[in-house]
């Protein structure tokens, strides 16, 4: 465990450290000063403004709490709700956390390097807030924990960082969406998250951007599975974003861990999305899938995808599925490494247009060339994620639904 | 009723069929025959309205419209309908789904599935990874929810197993309205006969749908030419023992 006085020592060194992939951004052009806010009760969030009430469910976000175990919701800089409904599960801010708990400083920047970037970095020296949700040994979610991270300040930079643990044997669903207000258009968010699965655990994490059309995002995340558990990562971002790049990474580090990274992405025109992923698989038994879906109209998506197979008997697959359908480029990286014998490592890319033959068979059975592309579209993004309850898978197949619809 | 008259086709620039002359009325089914590459799918294709197909003379009329340069989904509308050889797989698109598609609103695909003995696809993507036998069977049941008045099969008997062909073969003959008239029907059997509305082109290689959809005309096509309007037990006898140039010499 670093001690406060390194990690600030590293973060300093790293104030100009540009990223390795993804457009550098001039931070000191935003500002990154608090914003006070109004801590909001349950009924409150329900009185909200309907169309910032609709930015936020398009996220995830459910005003009225129903169908969730619980709420964190920071606005800006600071935390506007917070609680849980579930026996068992904390949910908390994180610099009240740091504070009241001592454990808490055994997860804090454990995972993530703080000297990895200048985001990093700046996240360390001039943290917001962020969620500590932790799920305590055996206990199960049933509703998962909502978490919405908004932004409404013109060219604010907003600094997180969460911590996600769900203890030996427990089950941990977590819905997190990232949106702006309606009227903003500049600022960047950094996004710093560190995951643990304990033992045996299982976690889902569902995460909704949805962002304004000059929005950097700068997400940092690493998680790290012990034996038997798993961590389900599923991404969704369908709304026009300037730049976005991030490359989570899981260290499977127990016998048996498994991985699961669902992405679904589609970029429109003036868009830089460079979204990666990266799974080490560390020990034997260990499972890792990585599922990529990107749409281009008219944006430039990278999508990576990194495979690591350090011991015997792991399996792991990526597949990378591009579709562009008004300009834009897709890049696709797929990337598999097997340092040992007796790893079963594959993977599939392809890019490619909508299929003529396709359109016209749908058509045949009498819809028109608009629905069939749609329908075709909607096909392409459906991807069949595993291990999820079913009113969650249900609610990202509705989310996938709308913005299709909206963005097609 | 359809009628096609005086068809020239051309696909890239080639001519596949040209002088076809067809006239399918109201409760007919026509059964087409022809060797491989003689232009068969392409007419079917054309009737159905792929713009590949390019219609340089002639005129399609379907239901007193005329139908010669309209769009793929306004011809489903009017009522065609086809069963096709080898569909397109369309990923995350569920049989279930489009059979929503076909019939235009939600309906119960588990029952209707179960004539068809295809419940165990319905959550399956449409046409990835079926077999020869499914497709057909896949196809069918698209048919019978979308439910249209004129249905073009292209070679239904083909990749199909001995045991699936009864099924097949008398899902067809109940779509078009061919099976036998039910006794117990207040109506005259040939009052019956009279009020089917259904048409139907099927293309077939093996005969094996003679066996159940008693249709009304044969005609071979040659070289993208029609032929032998007649009989079709009697042309496809004919095929069998003389050979399709043999056969129509006859016309020619």
């Amino acid at each position: 465990m670093y001690t406060v006085t390194e990690l600030e020592e590293k973060a300093r060194r790293a104030l100009g450290k540009k990223a390795t992939f993804g457009d550098d951004v001039d931070l000191d052009s935003f500002d990154r000063t608090f914003v006070p806010h109004k801590y909001l009760a349950e009924e409150e969030i329900c009185a909200l403004p309907e169309d910032e009430q609709k930015r936020l469910i398009m996220s995830g976000l459910d005003v009225t709490d129903k169908g969730r175990g619980g709420t964190y919701f920071q606005k800006d800089t600071t935390v506007i709700h917070c609680h849980s409904d579930e026996e068992g599960i904390e949910v908390m801010p994180v610099t009240e956390a740091l504070k009241k708990h001592d454990w808490v400083k055994e997860y804090f920047w454990q995972l993530v390097p703080v000297d990895q970037d200048k985001y990093t970095a700046s996240a360390f020296l001039e943290l917001h807030d962020g969620y500590v949700i932790r799920a305590l040994p055996g206990s199960k979610s049933i509703y998962p924990i909502q978490a919405c991270l908004y932004l409404d300040k013109e060219n604010l930079q907003q600094n997180v960082h969460n911590l996600i643990i769900a203890e030996e044997g427990s089950e941990l669903h977590i819905i997190t969406g990232c949106a702006t207000s309606p009227h903003m258009k500049r600022g960047v968010h950094v996004g710093i998250s560190e995951f643990f699965v304990k033992k045996g655990a299982k976690l889902s994490f569902t995460m909704i951007h949805n962002w304004a059309e000059e929005m950097t995002v700068r997400p940092r995340s690493v998680a790290r599975v012990e034996e038997g558990g798993v961590f389900i990562n599923n991404y969704i971002c369908m709304k026009p974003v300037r730049s976005i790049q991030m490359y989570p990474t899981t260290h499977l580090v127990g016998n048996d861990a498994t991985a699961m990274f669902y992405s679904v992405i589609v970029g429109t025109r003036g868009s830089y999305l460079d979204i990666g992923g990266r799974i080490f698989l560390k020990n034997r038994g260990c499972r890792a899938e990585i599922v990529q879906r990107s749409i281009s109209n008219g944006a430039h998506i990278i999508n990576r995808g990194h495979l690591i197979g350090e011991a015997p008997d792991i399996k792991a697959h990526l597949e990378c599925k591009g579709l562009l359908i008004g300009g834009g480029i897709i890049d696709s990286i797929p990337q598999l490494e097997g340092h040992v014998e007796g790893v079963d490592m594959s993977h599939e890319a392809a890019v490619g247009k909508l299929a003529e033959e396709e359109i016209n068979y749908l058509m045949s059975r009498g819809i028109s060339q608009e629905q069939a592309t749609s329908t075709i579209v909607r096909g392409f993004l459906s991807v069949d994620i595993k291990g999820l309850p079913g009113p969650l898978k249900e609610e990202i197949d509705r989310t996938i639904d709308t913005s299709n619809k909206d963005t097609i | 009723m359809l009628i096609i008259e005086d068809l020239r086709v051309e696909l890239a620039g080639r001519t596949l069929l040209k002088d076809i002359d067809l006239q399918i009325r109201p409760g007919e089914t026509h059964i087409l025959f022809g060797p491989n590459g003689s232009g068969k799918t392409s007419l079917l294709m054309t009737i159905m309205g792929y713009p590949q197909y390019v219609v340089k003379k002639g005129k399609i009329t379907f239901g007193g419209t005329d139908i010669t340069h309209a769009p793929i989904n306004e011809r489903a509308a009017l009522g065609i309908g086809m069963s096709y050889q080898r569909p397109p797989t369309i990923n995350g698109l569920k049989t279930r789904q489009m059979l929503d598609i076909c019939a235009k609103r939600t309906i119960d695909a588990g029952e209707m599935a179960r004539s068809l003995n295809f419940e165990d696809f319905l959550d399956r993507d449409i046409n990835a990874g079926f077999s020869g036998g499914e497709i057909k069977r896949s196809e069918l049941l698209q048919l019978k929810a979308q439910n249209p008045d004129l249905m073009l099969f292209d070679e239904p008997e083909s990749g199909v197993d001995i045991e699936n062909m009864a099924l097949i073969g008398t899902t067809i003959a109940q779509i078009l309205e061919k099976e036998s008239p039910r006794a117990g029907n207040t109506k005259p059997v040939a009052q019956q006969w009279k009020e089917r509305t259904k048409m139907g082109l099927i293309i077939t290689h093996t005969g094996y749908i003679l066996d159940y959809v008693p249709a009304d005309k044969g005609q071979v096509l040659f070289n993208g030419v029609l032929a032998c309007a007649g009989n079709p037990r009697e042309i496809f006898q004919c095929i069998g023992q003389l050979g399709y140039e043999e056969c129509v010499k006859c016309t020619l």
